[in-house]
C-alpha cells in the first residue's frame, strides 16, 4: 500500500513540475494556461490519491477509511472545478480579444475574428 | 472592456456545486468546536457560494434567490443568536456566554451543556457572517446602486 501511494505522489509530483515549468517557460497566457491547467488537475488528483491510500497503511478501520474518503471527495471536486477555473480565464481572455502568440507576431487568421468566424 | 458573456459549461458546473458547498458549510459549522473552522469560516464559505452564483449568473438571478429583506433578517438573526445565548446565560445567573449555566434549561449536565452552548453560538456567528458578507459583496460590487445595477448591464463593465 505504501509502495503505491510512494508511486502516486511521485506521478502527481512529476505533473505538477512539468506545469510549472510550462508555466515559466511558455510564451504567452494561452500557452501557460494550458501547461498549468492540465499539468495542476491531474497532479493534484494524483496526489491526493497517493495521500488517501497511504493513510490506509494503518488499516482499514471505519476512521481512517472515513479520512481517505473525504481526501478521494477533495479530488473529485478539485478535478471537476479546475478545469472549469480554466476555461473561465482562458474564455475571457478570448473574450478580451487577447492575441495568441506567434513566432514572427502576426496573426495566422485576421484578429481579433469576426463574429460569424467563431460561430 | 470585457463584455459580459454568458458560459453554459461555468453555469452547470456553479448549479451543481452549490449545493455541495452549502453542505460544507454546514459541516464546518457543526463541527468548530471539535475540529478546525467554526462559525465564521462556515459562514464565509456559505457566503462563497452566493459569491459564485452572481459570478457564474447575474444579480438579478442572485437576488432572486437571496432577497435584500431576508438577507437583512438574516443579519440580525445571527447576532440575535449570539447575544440570546449570551443573555440567557446572564438570566439564568452566570456571567454573559457561562454556558454551564444552560444545564438548568437545558437536558445535560453542565459539561455537555457548554458543549451545546458553544454549538448555538456558532450557529449564530455562521448566520451573521454569511448574511453580512453577502451585503459587503452586493454594495461593492454594485457601487451601492443596486437597482440601477439591476436594470442595466453596463454598471458591471464600469
Amino acid at each position: 500500500m505504501t509502495i503505491l501511494a510512494i508511486i502516486f505522489m511521485i506521478a502527481g509530483l512529476f505533473f505538477f513540475t512539468t506545469g510549472t515549468i510550462g508555466f515559466l517557460r511558455f510564451p504567452d497566457f494561452y500557452s501557460r494556461m494550458h501547461a498549468t491547467g492540465k499539468g495542476d488537475t491531474l497532479g493534484a488528483l494524483l496526489s491526493l490519491i497517493g495521500v488517501a491510500l497511504y493513510h490506509l497503511h494503518h488499516g482499514f478501520s471505519p476512521g481512517h477509511l472515513l479520512v481517505s474518503i473525504k481526501l478521494l471527495f477533495i479530488a473529485i471536486f478539485w478535478f471537476l472545478a479546475s478545469p472549469t477555473a480554466t476555461h473561465a480565464l482562458l474564455r475571457s481572455a478570448f473574450e478580451s480579444d487577447l492575441m495568441p502568440w506567434t513566432k514572427d507576431n502576426r496573426p495566422v487568421i485576421e484578429w481579433p475574428p469576426k463574429e460569424e468566424e467563431i460561430k | 472592456m470585457i463584455e459580459r458573456f454568458e458560459d453554459v459549461i461555468i453555469q452547470t458546473l456553479c448549479r451543481f456545486l452549490v449545493p455541495f458547498m452549502q453542505i460544507y458549510a454546514l459541516y464546518v459549522i457543526a463541527h468548530g468546536h471539535s475540529s478546525p473552522g467554526g462559525g465564521f469560516q462556515g459562514g464565509c464559505i456559505l457566503a462563497a457560494s452566493f459569491v459564485l452564483l452572481v459570478i457564474a449568473f447575474d444579480l438579478k438571478e442572485a437576488k432572486r434567490r437571496m432577497t435584500e429583506k431576508l438577507n437583512t433578517i438574516f443579519t440580525s438573526l445571527g447576532v440575535f443568536i449570539y447575544a440570546g445565548t449570551g443573555w440567557v446565560c446572564l438570566i439564568l445567573g452566570g456571567n454573559f456566554l457561562d454556558y454551564s449555566k444552560l444545564s438548568k434549561i437545558l437536558p445535560v449536565d453542565s459539561v455537555h451543556a457548554r458543549y451545546h452552548g458553544m454549538l448555538y453560538i456558532e450557529i449564530g456567528v455562521g448566520i451573521g457572517v454569511m448574511a453580512c458578507m453577502i451585503s459587503i459583496f452586493l454594495n461593492l460590487v454594485t457601487r451601492g446602486r443596486h437597482e440601477e445595477a439591476l436594470e442595466d448591464k453596463d454598471l458591471w463593465n464600469t
